[in-house]
This record gives structure tokens, sequence and C-alpha cells, in this order.
């Protein structure tokens, strides 16, 4: 454990005035970042957050308080802070705070660790990511190239005035390595290594990004992408891997999916949603073959847990079965509110903010096909590998993507390679296109570390696993 | 917090072994935020936090370590001691960093802002009451904000401000809402009344059945807000120094191919009108301002102290991305903007923009809330949301028919961890031949 939190909780019990429900959400966040861009080593930081988000209810209404001071005196100033809001939220609150329900159970949570950071000595770690920007400066038409490697270690404690009392703790590992190959004005980058991603775990979880072994196939990559012919213009079959697939599902299910957005509670800032209460149970989303759950426990994906911020027991749970649309993606709150089930996802970015409803882990579940039938169902169309560019209207409903690398697929074989391939389309329409879903064999777990909402703003991690998967007739095109 | 920080910042340089040099860099911020939904409020709170960074320095290497202080001297003095001997064990095993650069020469400063700042829960009365009746949400984060630096070669820094930035939208059916937003260090009753009038207005309009614009080409008026969304997609990675010297940079066909924007286009990074520190994380002072593009012309980066030493330029910026981003102001008045746009869509918000296809800086993205469909110069109602897909190139270049004579100062109201200090000054563009897509 990071921090002993027992005298922190002594003493807010201490300084706590009388109010109906308090909870004391305490939080000891480390990462350890180590990168090397073109062969220098760059200034390792070793960042420390801590602190302690407090939540009151009391007589009608409901109101917060987060503050690093941790003795008793910080601790006593926030609640003055959170007593000081509890009025405005009476006369105005929107939510009814006395339905609030409130955590039942205790319990603990741990990331399983089999290789620790400290396995590795530092110059050891730094030795490898050397080694990488070697493996990556493959030509002179490379021109940047960097690898990092980072670690992440969450403790949470969530203490309750009813006696709840729960401990997780959160192992991360941040790997990843990119390149950059430039001829004239046309520059090409291709990354690799779990990049733009994380997995829950230890140095263990290497491997399953290909980290380090894949670092020169993604110089080679960049390097072609730059006098490769754009990605066509044309109405095509799309074959998205796994690392497009993730952001496809993060954009246009698991957005929508989210239930503040769909009460409303994002308007202003993240926006809302296509999908409205009344879909639920009945809407068909996708063809028969998309199943999508949430999965709080496939034990590397990011986001798994044992209880949300509120304190929630998590469970697995399909959201869409059979392409229909079964269930929401919120929490208590938003439940109690919407009057419908939802899944265990308030979450907090950090101690600094309350919790909102969050995606969490939001896969695809895994078919039947193989990647070779996969491709050999294509007539014409692109593989496209590796999101580089994401954009979705407010509604979550008319996209447009870009990819890093597309391979031309025709008659059922992959050919050349094609730059900058982008594809757009509408969510309610796109995933009944939704032709064919990849096998065990294709399937990956993924996630961003950086999906953005709420106000005041809030960037947690997410986890998307998924197998490679074909839509049919989707609009294609390139760069330029 | 600032004799505090002096305090804590005697203590640790007190400590330091020969040869060692030791930057450090406070953050602070006692801000309320309040959320709210259907004109009511969704979420209420308050968080204090300081955080401290040291960056530790010897024989030419340098490491650090981020913390949380929490006031109190003895305890954040032993915490920070006991990062300074993990960042020591960490030094030897570290190569000599050839792109280490700080600030040597000693500038002091010291920036007090004055408090004028309203009692959040009044002014949200006054915005709740003024907006009776209305479906508003939106968010409210004010108070105080404060960075210091201090070096153990005796220089120290102090920028200390108070604001508030009240942005929030009001919502007719559906998407179709008016957005708008209130930023300062005063608060003005009349001001906010005047604005929520206004959306009134916007809102009979709303009520319009939307069109349903066909993708294709047309004329368009971006406002500060729209072109202040375009902006932030240049500033990632146009501007910077690294960006340009790898090639990443998407205004790459200016350097490479001697691409141009549009004569009356001349684009600054103005420190001097901008609400960030004038000071770096290095300790480096600001210039006033720094010229990037000159009358449609490549002319300058942002170079951050790592870049500056890499490529032997100078320091000019904190982060080589834009925080207080300026584009000069036209001819075209304001008055005059329905009347110049004649006929063709009225931009008013853009959203969610990414690259398409980033050598050419072509941008796509979505229209978002009040954008209006103008006939023979008046606006007769709402759109649908349209995705654009456009190249600066012709935004700002061949395509632009004016930019207004008046600029608008925006507040970045984003809040990620921190409440940002950012902002830009920009005018609004009558642009033709504007694509959409679907």
């Amino acid at each position: 454990m990071l921090t002993d939190w027992q005298s922190i909780i002594d003493d807010f019990k201490d300084v706590v005035p009388a109010v109906e429900f308090w909870s004391l959400r305490l939080v000891h966040d480390e990462t350890e970042m180590l990168s090397v861009r073109e062969d220098v080593v760059q200034p390792p930081n070793l960042a420390q957050s801590r602190g302690a988000h407090i939540s009151f209810i009391d007589r009608g209404g409901m109101s917060y308080a987060a503050t690093s001071a941790l003795t008793r005196e910080g601790l006593a100033a926030a609640c003055e802070q959170a007593q000081r809001w509890l009025e405005a939220s009476r006369r105005h609150g929107l939510i009814d705070a006395t339905q609030v329900p409130r955590p039942e159970r205790s319990g603990h949570y741990a990331t399983e660790v089999a290789t620790s950071w400290d396995n590795w000595s530092l110059r050891g770690k730094l030795e490898l990511l050397q080694d990488i920007n070697r493996s990556l400066r493959i030509s002179p038409a490379i021109v940047d190239w960097q690898a990092h490697l980072a670690r992440r270690r969450t403790d949470v404690r969530l203490v309750t005035s009813d006696g709840v009392h729960i401990d997780q703790q959160f192992h991360y590992i941040i790997p990843g390595f990119a390149a950059v190959a430039n001829k004239g004005a046309q520059t090409q980058e291709r990354s690799g290594g779990g990049w733009g991603s994380a997995r829950q775990g230890g140095l263990e979880q290497l491997a399953g990004f290909n980290f380090p072994d894949g670092a020169r196939q993604v110089a080679e990559e960049a390097i072609a992408l730059v006098d490769a012919p754009e990605c066509p213009v044309a109405s095509a079959d799309v074959l998205l891997m796994p690392t497009q697939m993730m952001l496809q599902i993060h954009e246009s299910i698991g957005h929508p999916l989210e239930l503040d957005r769909i009460l409303g509670d994002e308007r202003n800032y993240a926006g809302t949603s296509f999908v409205t209460a009344d879909m639920f149970g009945s809407y068909r989303y996708g063809s028969d073959l998309l199943n999508v759950t949430f999965d709080p426990g496939l034990a590397p994906e990011m986001a798994s847990y044992g209880f949300d911020d509120d304190g929630t027991p998590a469970e697995r749970t399909h959201v869409i079965r059979d392409g229909v649309l079964l269930r929401p993606l919120g929490g208590v709150q938003s439940q109690a509110r919407a009057g419908m089930n939802g899944v265990a996802t308030a979450r907090a970015c950090d101690w600094n903010r309350p919790t909102i409803d969050r995606m969490a882990n939001l896969n695809l579940e895994p078919g039947s096909s193989s990647l070779k039938e996969l491709i050999g169902s294509i007539e014409y169309g692109v593989l496209m590998d590796t999101n580089r560019s994401w954009s979705i209207d407010d509604s979550r409903n008319k996209f447009q993507f870009g990819c890093e690398l597309g391979r031309l697929i025709e008659n059922g074989e992959l050919k050349g390679l094609v730059r900058n391939p982008n594809y757009r389309g509408i969510s309610a329409t796109f995933w009944r296109n939704l032709a064919a879903v990849g096998d065990a064999g294709t399937f990956e777990v993924w996630g961003t570390p950086n999906c953005g909402k709420g106000e005041p703003n809030q960037m947690i991690h997410v986890g998307h696993a998924s197998p490679a998967c074909v839509f049919r007739d989707v609009e294609i095109f390139g760069g330029e | 917090m600032e004799q505090y920080f002096r305090q804590l910042s005697s203590t640790l340089f007190t400590g330091l072994a020969a040869g060692e040099t030791l930057l450090l860099n406070y953050q602070g911020e006692d801000s309320d935020f309040v959320r709210l939904n259907h004109n009511r409020i969704r979420q209420v709170g308050h968080v204090r936090q300081q955080s401290l960074q040291l960056d530790l320095i010897h024989r030419s290497r340098e490491t650090s370590a981020t913390l949380q202080l929490s006031g109190r001297l003895d305890e954040d003095s032993a915490q920070a001691q006991h990062a300074l001997s993990r960042l020591r064990e960490q030094l030897p095993l570290l190569p000599e960093d050839p792109h280490l650069n700080y600030a040597a020469e000693i500038h002091n400063s010291i920036h007090h802002g004055e408090n004028h700042l309203p009692a959040p829960d009044q002014a949200l009365e006054q915005l709740m009451t003024a907006a009776q009746g209305l479906d508003l949400a939106g968010s409210w984060a004010g108070g105080e904000m404060s960075r210091g630096f201090a070096n153990s070669l005796g220089q120290f820094n102090w920028h200390r401000g108070h604001n508030f930035n009240l942005d929030w939208s009001i919502y007719r059916e559906g998407d179709q809402a008016v957005k708008q937003n209130y930023a300062g260090f005063e608060w003005n009753d009349e001001f906010l009344a005047q604005k929520i009038a206004c959306a009134r207005e916007t809102l009979a309009l709303l009520g319009e059945k939307p069109r349903q614009l066909k993708p294709g080409k047309y004329r368009v008026f971006l406002t500060p807000g729209a072109l202040n969304e375009l902006m932030d997609m240049v500033s990632w990675g146009g501007f910077g120094l690294k960006s340009h010297r790898t090639a990443q940079t998407p205004l790459l066909k200016m350097v490479r191919e001697e691409a141009r924007l549009h004569d009356t286009v001349t684009i600054s990074e103005n420190h001097a009108d901008g609400f960030t520190p004038r000071f770096t994380r290095a300790g480096f002072v600001k210039p006033d301002q720094v010229a990037l593009i000159t009358e449609g012309q490549y002319r300058g980066c942002l170079a951050n102290a790592r870049s500056a030493r890499e490529y032997g330029a100078e320091v000019n910026c904190a982060s080589e991305s834009p925080q207080s981003l300026e584009i000069s102001g036209g001819q075209l008045h304001q008055n005059d903007i329905f009347s110049a746009l004649d006929t063709g869509l009225y931009i008013s918000n853009l959203w969610y923009c990414n690259f398409s296809d980033r050598n050419h800086c072509r941008i796509t993205g979505m229209t978002r809330f009040a954008c209006l469909w103008v006939e023979q110069g008046r606006p007769v109602a709402p759109i649908n949301v349209m995705r654009f897909d456009e190249s600066i190139y012709r935004i700002l270049g061949d395509c632009l028919e004016g930019l207004t004579h008046e600029q608008e100062q925006i507040l970045d109201s984003s809040s990620y961890e921190w409440r940002s200090n950012a902002s830009a000054r920009l005018p609004g563009a009558l642009v033709n031949e504007f694509t959409f897509t679907l």
C-alpha cells in the first residue's frame, strides 16, 4: 500500500460534521515515465497524486469537496467547503438526494502482477528503450523515433458513514514506440508496442503488445507508407483490426450508451446521444453478429475493477445481445434518475473529480471467422489498422475515422499498402452492416488512457477488447 | 501561498549537495465547480490542490518528480526531501542529456492579480433566475490559480490570478441549442442578462424547421469560436519547433513547398496579452510576442527549452502549443457579417475536429449548436448537424474572403487536471466553397 490511510480516516472522522451520509474516497496515484527519443534519454519523471474526495448528502442536498491537504486542518477545511455548497444544492438541486442509492457491500480488488516493475533495473529499462530506438532508426527517411515505458499504480480506498470499506489496488503498464518517415512534404507515422494504450498487470504484459519485437516492422511500414498510393475513394468493405475496432466501439457504442449523456448532463460539453431511453430492450443497434459486454473482469484490460467509484460491485453484463440494445452504461445515480438498470460505471479520474458515468471495459465478443476467412470474404475493400484520427458529432452518430495503415483487399486476397485510409458513416446504420466477426484468434485487448468528458473535465482510462470485424458498403477515401 | 512556496524552496535549496541545481515549479488552485442541467444544479463542489515539481540537475543530467502538497511545511519538506533522495539515486544511472536547458540568468517577477470575483452561489442564482423557464445546461468554474518558479541559482517568480469561466448552452429541443460563455475577472449582472436575452431571441429562430443541407461546397461565416476549434487543431504540432524539424507539422507545405495562406492572415503567439505566467518551467522569460505567420507566409516557431537547445534557437515559450494565440483582425465589420455572407451558413460552433490528412492540413469536424442558414443576408432557419472536411490552406487561403475587424478574446474553459489559463484572440472569417461531406 502506498499510503497508510488509517490515520487520515481517523482525522476525517474527528472533523466531519453531522450529516445524513458521507463518503470519503482516498486516492494515491504514482506514475513513473521513462522515454528515449531520437536516441536521447529524456528526463525521467515520477508523478505522484494524493488526495481526498469528500461527498455529503444531507436534508435533500448533495455536494463534494476535494483536497490535497490530508492534514486534520485540511480535511476540516474541505468539509466546510462541502457544507457551504449543501444549501445551494438543497434549493436548486436537480436530483432528489434522498433517493440516491448508497453503497452496501465492502470488498477489495487488486491487479495481478507476475513481473513487477522493480524486477528490472532502471538501467535495464533504459537500455531496452535505447535498443528499440536503434531498431526504429533503420534509414535516413526516419526523421523522428521514440519509445517509452511507464508504470502506474493507483490505490483507492472508499469509506462511508454506513461502515462500507472498499480497497482497490491497480497496477498498469504503459509501453509504446513510434517512427516517423518523411520524403518532401509527405510524412507518415507508424506506432506499435502498445502506443496510446495500456494494460493492467506488470512487465509480463509487454509481450502482448509485441514490445519490443515489433519496432523494426513499425519503421519499415512508416517508410513504405510514404510512397504508398492514397487509399481509394469508393464504397467498399472494410476490415477493421482490433487497434481500430477499439475506437469504433468507444465512439459509436460506448459514448452513445452513457446514461448521463442520455439524461442531458453532458449537453454543454461532451454532447448528447442519438440513443433515447425508450430504445432499450428493442432497438436493433447492429446485425445479429453484434454482441457487446461491459466486462470489468478481463484481467489485463485497463478498466477492470471490483467496484466502481460509487462503491457499486461490478459484474459482466451484456449491453447489446445479437444486435439488440439491452442496457445503458450508467451508475446508480443515473439509474435512479432514469428508472433503468445499468452497470457499475460511476467513475472518477482522480481524487479531485466527482464520479460520472464512464464506459470502463466495453468489449465486442468474438465470433467464428478466422482472419483468413475475414479477408477471403471481401471482394474489394481495405484492411485498416491502428487509429490515428477520430471525429464524431455530439449525438455520436455521424463519424469519420482514420488509420495509420491501410492494405487493399481484392478478390479475397491482401494486396499492397495504401496511405491515409479514412472512412465515414453513421452509427445508427453502420453497425447493421457488420458482416463478419473474427474468432478468438483475432481477439485483442486494447483501450485508451485518454477518454475526455465531464465538467470539470476528466481524462480517464477505458478498455476495449475486440476481434477483427468486416463491415459492408462503407464510404472510404484517402488524403489530399 | 507565495510565502509558503518561498519557505519551502529555501528549505529544499539549503539541503542541496555541491554541484546540484534544483528547479521548483509550484501549481495551486482553489476552485468552485458547479454543473447545471435543466437550469438546476447537477453537481457542486470545491477543489483545492497544490503540487510541486522538482527537477534535480547534476553533471548535465536531469530527473524530476511531482508531488501534492499538504500546506504543512514540515510534512511537505519531508515529502520533497524523500523525493529528492529517490532522484539522487536515479541521476548516476542516466547518461548526459544533450538537450538539457534551464535559465542561468536570474529574472525575478511577481504578479498578483486582484480578486474581484463574485460569490459563486450568487452568480449562479443570477444565471438561473435570468434563465428561468429555459432548458440550460452548463458549468461554473472559478477561483484562484497560482503558479510559482524558483531555482537554486536564486530566481523566484510568482503569478497569481482569480477568474471565472461560466459556460452554458440553452436548448430548444433535440440538439437545437444556443451556446454561450461568460468568462473573465469581474462580474457584471447586466452583461449576463443581455447574454440570456440574446439567447432567447436566437431560440425563437431555432424553432424553425431545420434545413437539411446536402454535401457540397457552401459559403460560410465562421465565428471566432468556430475558428478557434480549427486553430486548436492547427496548434497540434503546427507551430512547434520540434514538429517542424521532424516534418510532423500540419503546416509542412508552408516550409517545404512554399505554400502560403491569404495575405490578410497574420498569426502570432501573444504572450503579453495572454493570461499564462510570463516565466517558463525552466525559468526563462517569454518575449511579448512570437510571430508565427505574417501576411500569409510562414515566419517562425515556438521553441521550448529542450527544442531551443537541440536546434540552437532562443527559448520563446513554455509550451510549443500556443497558449495565447492571436489572429489579426481584418476589414469586415461585425455589423456587416450577414450581408457579406448573403446566402450561406453562419457557423456558430464547430466540434470534435481532427485531421483527415495532416500533410495537407485537412481537417474534419462537425457543426454544433446554433448554426444558421442565411438567405439574402437574413438568418432564416437552423440546420441539422453537418460534417465538414476542408484544408486550412483553403479556409485561410484561397477561399478566405475576409476576416472581421473585431476580435474576440476567448478564455479556454477546459479543466483537465487543472483549470486552464490559455486563451485566444481571434476574428471571425468569411469563407467561400467550404466543403461539407456528410
